[in-house]
């Protein structure tokens, strides 16, 4: 008998744990960003408490994880079934193979035709749906453009950005003649040199081959378009204009280089000036100094100086987020935030309204650009599913490499195009 | 039976249990992250698959066939080999001669040499791969500085950057990692190494190079055979080093077949080649062993 009044005791005791700990347990939210710089650890936790002081049931757990690494990490998670609630995504391709594996919620309906779907332009939020289904959402998009450092550029005598492909090929041979390093480039992780063979695509090509490759009815990377944007690559690349030593540096080593002033420019996104500043001595950056400009015209090619490759940031939704998580996720796109989100980072911000929160004009530069585009490509190896993504990458730096030649690079890029399909 | 049993020292009833009690938690460890992934692999391989959601285009053999044509993998399984023999040409010699070194009672800075030469072993991969970025950096690293100060004006070159010398320079890191683990087995070795066989052909005149050669060289049969072992099947698995040293790039001038393996596999999602990469891994390192379990350990012993 004691024994078992014991047992009763205890058994009611844990039943008794077991439902206060139910009803006092937070909702939890898992959320995963890159932003790794100080502000934007600052930006995050600021927003965290902001958010769980309105809403005391819910807790944000956040995870900040450099670029590469949250790319690696994130792969992991999605094998097994278990994706964050809220993470860093840049839509397009790997959003869509997420979304088909059935990793992603559906947000249409917290979206669709209400006031947070009303705050961005449907082509932004066109970049994170996938079947005509939302699956995150975007809060930054912007364009890749020329970074540049006006002292630099006026020491050889040019006041303003060459507009012209051959004026760019001069002033590349001016600062190597002042012993200047003409461009930055991270080689290492490829995708920057991606950028750079991509835009040669769009202005040779234009849309037009852009177009045609996805609808797999042309020759695809065969076009000469794509190969006749790796000759220009590798001509350029011939000038000797990248750093010494450029395929074994990283993205982070080429914002230094500018952001010490030891480089003229970089081709880069919209996130170029932030981490300009975290990763250069003493944190300054180049200030104002800093300017962005398109990538410059190529004549006779087909495409516009006002087409533009670019893309942003936003966040995609796990199979297994609450509404709660939806609901943060709504914060963050809120006007006020979006915009203060827009002065801490320098990013573009997407929401209406929010351009107010534009203090750099740098960003005010990239969103001119963006407004007045003509055509708008997302960063390739994005747009395109890993596998291919991740061939053309390879591809491109084999042609500055040396290893392969445009031609050989396209039908690579190509060959591993066709077989992820 | 039971007498045979009795008379080999087998295992009887009762003993059984007792092996299956204290076996039963390695077991279960080793087959559930072990043999299970194994199996599982050699299925992934059979497929196009993406890692997300259930297999369902069937390939057959056409994974293999593909990595079989492919280019990078016989670059990468080249770099293999080649660690695998610079690590027995030049790191297990240089092991030797420095466990021979160290283990001299004679000489004074014995212990601190050991441990000096084990500390490049104690650093984590990563940590390594990191370190050694910055020596190699060619903007302020110190192989820049020493270039400069040995030959002023003169160009610094870009180690990891160029394809000619990535391999090379990441293949300097791999020996002055390792050689020290080498060195600790044989300085083990040594001191197992009778010391009075060797002060007795001292005394019978013979020469320094003739009780190498003839006491200590045969006396260390046993850790050579296993720093071999290990060189050569680590040189096949080699990651960590080469990946936080360039990802096996430029244009996979430093690959080795896991860093290729996880590339394709666990960046690009192509689960079902890098399947096949493994299964491919799994052979070469079980036909190495069977083959040096058979044919080089069992006939000395």
């Amino acid at each position: 008998m004691k024994i078992g009044s014991k047992l009763i005791v205890c058994i009611l005791l844990l039943a008794l744990a077991g439902s206060a700990s139910l009803l006092a347990a937070p909702t939890k939210v898992s959320f995963w960003h890159i932003g790794v710089a100080a502000n934007d650890r600052a930006f995050y936790e600021n927003l965290k408490a902001a958010y769980e002081k309105a809403h005391p049931d819910v807790t944000i757990e956040i995870t900040v994880l450099e670029n590469e690494a949250f790319k690696a990490k994130l792969a992991t998670l999605m094998q097994s079934g278990t994706p964050p609630d809220i993470f860093q995504s840049w839509g397009g391709g790997t959003l869509t193979e997420y979304a088909q594996a059935g990793l992603l919620r559906d947000i249409s309906r917290f979206t669709k035709d209400t006031a947070w779907g009303k705050s961005m332009a449907p082509g932004v939020w066109n970049v994170y749906q996938s079947g005509g289904k939302q699956y995150g959402s975007p809060h930054d998009m912007g364009a890749i453009t020329f970074w540049y450092n006006k002292d630099l550029l006026a020491k050889v005598g040019y006041k303003s950005f060459p507009t012209d492909w051959d004026d760019f090929l001069a002033l590349v041979k001016k600062l190597k003649a002042a012993g200047i390093t003409p461009i930055a480039l991270g080689g290492r992780d490829k995708w920057p040199a991606m950028h750079m063979w991509s835009y040669f695509a769009l202005r040779v090509g234009g849309s037009e081959a852009f177009e045609s490759l996805f609808s797999g009815k042309g020759k695809g990377f065969n076009d000469p378009a794509f190969v006749k944007a790796g000759q220009m690559l590798v001509e350029l690349a011939a000038l000797k204009p990248f750093q010494d030593g450029f395929l074994g540096a990283t993205f982070d080593d080429e914002s230094a280089l500018v952001g010490n002033g030891q480089a003229a420019m970089e081709l880069m996104g919209q996130w170029a000036p932030n981490n300009q500043v975290d990763k250069s001595i003493g944190k300054k950056g180049l200030g104002d100094k800093l300017a962005a400009a398109p990538f410059p015209a190529i004549k006779g090619g087909k495409g516009k100086v006002t087409d533009v490759i670019g893309g942003g940031n936003g966040y995609a939704v796990g199979k297994n987020a609450s509404d709660a998580a939806v609901d943060f996720l709504r914060f963050f796109n809120s006007v006020e935030n979006n915009a203060a989100w827009a002065t801490s980072n320098g990013a573009i911000p997407t929401v209406k309204g929010a351009e107010s929160g534009i203090k750099d004009a740098n960003a005010r530069l990239v969103k001119a650009i963006v407004d007045k585009c003509t055509f708008f490509q997302l960063y390739l190896d994005q747009f395109l599913s890993p596998a291919a993504g991740g061939a053309v990458n390879d591809a491109v730096q084999a042609m500055l490499a040396g290893s392969q030649t445009p031609a050989q690079a396209c039908a690579a890029m190509q060959k591993a195009y066709e077989e992820s399909k | 039976m039971s007498k045979r049993n009795a008379i080999r020292g087998g295992p009887g009833r009762a003993s059984f249990l007792t092996l299956f009690v204290l076996l039963a938690p390695a077991l279960i460890i080793f087959i559930a992250m072990v043999l299970v992934p194994v199996v599982e692999a050699a299925a992934f391989s059979l497929y196009k698959w993406n890692g997300l959601g259930p297999m369902t285009n069937f390939r057959g053999l056409r994974n293999f066939q593909a990595l079989f044509s492919d280019e990078v993998v016989g670059k990468a399984i080249s770099h293999n080999v080649l660690i695998a023999i610079f690590s027995l040409v030049v790191q297990l010699p240089m092991a030797m001669g420095l466990a021979l070194i160290v283990s001299d009672e004679k000489f004074k800075g014995a212990v601190f040499f050991r441990t000096f030469f084990f500390l490049p072993y104690v650093l984590s991969e990563v940590i390594t791969g990191a370190l050694w970025q910055f020596i190699y950096q060619p903007q302020f690293g110190l192989v820049k500085l020493l270039w400069s100060t040995l030959l002023p004006g003169a160009q610094a070159p870009a180690l990891l950057g160029d394809t000619k010398t990535v391999f090379w320079a990441i293949l300097a890191v791999i020996v002055w990692k390792y050689f020290g683990l080498h060195m600790t087995i044989y300085v083990a070795g040594l001191q197992d190494i009778p010391k009075e066989q060797i002060e007795a052909a001292t005394i019978d005149g013979a020469s320094r190079k003739r009780i190498f050669a003839s006491i200590i060289l045969p006396g260390m049969r046993i850790p050579i055979q296993l720093s071999v072992f290990f060189s050569v099947i680590g040189s096949f698995q080699i990651f960590d080093v080469v990946w936080a040293m360039g990802r096996g790039d430029p244009v996979n001038a430093a690959e080795t077949i896991v860093t290729y393996l996880y590339k394709m596999g666990l960046q690009r999602f192509n689960i079902g080649y890098g399947g096949a990469i493994a299964v491919f891994i799994f052979l070469l390192c079980l036909f190495f062993n069977l083959f040096y379990q058979k044919v080089l350990v069992r006939e000395e012993s």
